[in-house]
């Protein structure tokens, strides 16, 4: 198979008047993605709302109740590509729902652009947002100091925000950062140099994001698939496909080979690999993410929610849960409430336990005392499954490690959560257990 | 380079086959919605490369309004007959003569009329969910578009109250009576369609490659001339080397002129094209927010 382009989803963040629309508004019409269409239709609701001139945030506020009260409801996506890559964008409001919208917009992102207005410099929101990014460990971030027309293309003002950006990194944990000086409005540094920054020797900020480096975003360490579908064909007409059984799901980590040894989990049941079937024939191996159907040697019992793993890199198991948690919903989280817990491919009865404290989203202080997480509040908590799932800790693997909670008689999703490393590995239930 | 990455098609791909495992795995009477176009000839792809060698576990459902294109539907019914799927195929006609669906006076196109057919089916079959192939790329209220797009008991959507998607985990609950709307293409662009086609050789019907077709201009657009759609008064009819690259029905799909006769033709004029495929579909000019409000009232 040709190998084409790769894909880097990003999100970006910004306040209010941040000017975040705008920089969307000119990667797509800079980088030539927008159609004559598209453009027709800015120019008439140029006409109409914007006294004639074109508003490139009209590009990304879609619905009509965003473009009348002038804000962004929701998570938008917005889908470009050039020669070397191609971009999933995911556009979050800046405003009071911001955690929220972005820990939607930002859990699957390869990267994140903060914008900082250059006038303002860093503010309570700009770290408010590097710190989100730094919980949902997003492997880059890019800081997009815009309106540096307003404050002349000053160099000195550019490098006071990057102090004021780097004083404040030590205790976020992120290893690749880069700051760019733009101009959204004017096209600046955004997808061609700028001619006012002849200070500035880094790459534009479409340069950047085509050239950052993610092919070790994946964790490509400890193979886990979580069995998502059991692929029993039953077919009484066709011999080969009588007894075929396949375990089906999309690989979570890891690297799994044809002949390893794998263990199934909870039970501890273990196995060989027979074949990684795929539509386009038997693969000799296969890699996070991909979606595949594994035939084991032995006939052992597994059913969606469990975990295949390789035995000699085991996760963690257990029922009483350490997580942070973002909290998505109008209806506060209060400690005894019980919720379903979605993880992987398995759905279980939880109890929240206990909330230990809110974090600050500004510092990442802990704000011991909190009688319950409202919408947008980020927090540690305690939670008992009903029966113990098997994990790693959100910093090595945000797919095994990364929970939902879902409200039970509504089915709101109201959590969104990570948890710490697992303080015991997995205990297989038949430990004894030889075929 | 390591051997262990994905390139973009093979990432949405690996996506989009996680989505149609979950739900067949979370839903007990899930559909497909085939209607034979581009987007669910991927979307039935991508079905065959989640579920096989079982056969797949959903039937196909396609909402006819009688006003299709002829070469759309023989490609249909061939394409399910390939696959062993069952077909369900609910028709406008049969809705307006039962009462289920009423045209409004004066109205040609039956496009709205979809609505209601498809509630009835849903209603008729007991469908929990619908897998459709719309992409968040086609219009800017298909951006705000979940994975897992929750509808009331009336099949509403409503914009302001969406399940946030976070990671790969899709809550898929619901209550007796709500329904699901899932849309594994969502993260697919016009052209990561068109790749995809190429990539894993897949036949689509013939009207997407250039042909002769007689067509009046109108609104801007080349539209087919039918029985149904007959020119007005004082258009001119021409003959024209046409395609098109979004079917809707015949009355409101405008045609592009183009040569493109093969799919890397097509990828090669998609990389150059200056409007949008759906600039080319008549019903999304009504208003600026037409989809949205068709959305709200059940749209796919």
């Amino acid at each position: 198979m040709t190998r084409s382009a790769d894909l880097l989803r990003f999100n970006t963040c910004g306040s209010v008047d941040d000017g975040k629309s705008t920089l969307i508004g000119r990667l797509l019409y800079d980088s030539k993605s927008l159609m004559e269409d598209q453009i027709e239709a800015l120019e008439r609701s140029a006409d109409i709302t914007g006294a004639g001139q074109i508003n490139l945030a009209n590009l990304t506020d879609g619905l009509r109740a965003e473009r009348e009260q002038g804000i962004t409801i929701d998570v938008a996506y917005r889908y470009f590509a050039t020669p070397r890559r191609e971009f999933i964008i995911a556009d979050t409001p800046g405003h009071v729902q911001y955690t929220r919208n972005m820990v939607t917009g930002a859990s699957s992102s390869n990267l994140s652009v903060i914008l900082v207005d250059a006038r303002l410099g860093v503010i309570e929101q700009s770290r408010r947002h590097a710190c989100i990014a730094s919980l949902l460990r997003i492997p880059h971030l890019v800081v997009a100091v815009n309106k540096m027309d307003l404050v002349d293309w000053s160099e000195e003002r550019f490098l006071e925000i990057r102090a004021q950006f780097e004083q404040f990194l030590p205790r976020l944990d992120m290893k690749d950062v880069a700051f760019i000086p733009v101009s959204a409005l004017n096209g600046d540094n955004v997808v061609d140099p700028s001619p006012n920054a002849p200070w500035y020797g880094g790459p534009t900020l479409l340069g950047h994001l085509e050239s950052v480096h993610i092919g070790s975003d994946w964790n490509l360490s400890e193979f886990r698939l979580p069995v998502q579908w059991v692929n029993r064909p039953n077919n009484p007409k066709h011999a080969g496909l009588h007894d075929f059984r396949g375990l089906s799901g999309q690989i979570a980590g890891g690297i799994v080979r044809r002949g390893q040894d794998i263990m199934a989990l909870p039970s501890g049941f273990t196995s060989k690999v027979r074949e990684i079937w795929t539509l386009d024939g038997s693969l000799r191996e296969a890699f996070a993410p991909q979606s595949i159907t594994l035939v084991l040697e032995h006939d052992i019992d597994v059913s969606r929610g469990d975990m295949l793993v390789d035995p000699a890199a085991l996760p963690g198991a257990g029922g009483d849960l350490h997580a942070r948690i973002c909290w998505l919903h109008p209806r506060p989280l209060q400690a005894g409430r019980k919720y379903f817990l979605k993880h992987t491919t398995q759905t279980v009865q939880a109890v929240v336990t206990a909330i230990e404290h809110r974090i600050n989203v500004a510092t990442l202080d802990a704000e011991p005392g909190a009688p319950e997480l409202a919408m947008n509040d980020i927090g540690e908590i305690r939670v008992r499954t009903s029966k113990p799932i098997v994990y790693d800790g959100y910093a090595s693997n945000r797919l095994t490690g990364s929970f939902i909670l879902i409200e039970q008689g509504t089915n709101a999703t109201v959590g969104a959560g990570m948890l710490h490393p697992p303080a015991e590995t997995a205990q297989p239930e038949y430990r004894d257990f030889v075929i | 380079m390591s051997n262990y990455y994905l390139d973009h098609l093979q990432y949405l791909e690996t996506e989009s086959i996680h989505i149609m495992r979950e739900v067949a795995a979370e839903f007990e009477r899930p559909a497909l919605l085939f209607s034979g176009g581009k987007d669910s000839i991927c979307l039935l792809r991508l079905a065959e490369k989640a579920f096989r060698p079982s056969e797949l576990p959903m039937p196909l459902l396609n909402i006819d309004t009688g006003h299709h294109f002829p070469e759309l539907n023989s490609f249909r019914d061939a394409r399910a007959a390939e696959l062993g799927a069952k077909l369900i195929v609910r028709t406008v006609e049969a809705a307006l003569a039962k009462g289920v669906a009423v045209q409004s006076p004066g109205q040609v196109s039956r496009n709205h009329l979809q609505i209601p057919v498809l509630l009835a089916a849903i209603e008729e079959f007991r469908f929990d969910c619908c897998i459709g192939g719309a992409r968040r790329d086609e219009e800017k209220a298909r951006a705000k578009e979940r994975f897992f797009s929750f509808r009331d008991g009336f099949g509403q959507w409503d914009p302001k109250n969406q399940r946030p998607e976070i990671w790969n985990l899709y809550n898929a609950r619901i209550n007796p009576g709500e329904n699901m709307r899932v849309f594994p293409l969502s993260n697919w662009t016009e052209k990561d369609v068109w790749e995809y086609i190429g990539r894993e050789k897949l036949a689509v019907p013939s009207i997407y490659f250039s042909h002769r077709r007689r067509v009046v201009r109108r609104h801007g657009q080349w539209l087919p001339v039918s029985e149904l759609a007959p020119p007005k008064p004082g258009e001119r009819v021409e003959d024209l080397v046409v395609r098109v690259r979004t079917i809707g029905d015949v009355i409101s799909t405008g045609c592009v002129e183009s040569p493109a006769n093969s799919v890397a033709d097509i990828i090669s004029e998609i990389a150059v094209a200056r409007v949008t495929e759906r600039g080319s579909r008549a019903d999304d000019k009504v208003s600026e927010a037409a989809m949205e409000d068709r959305k709200k009232a059940g749209y796919f």
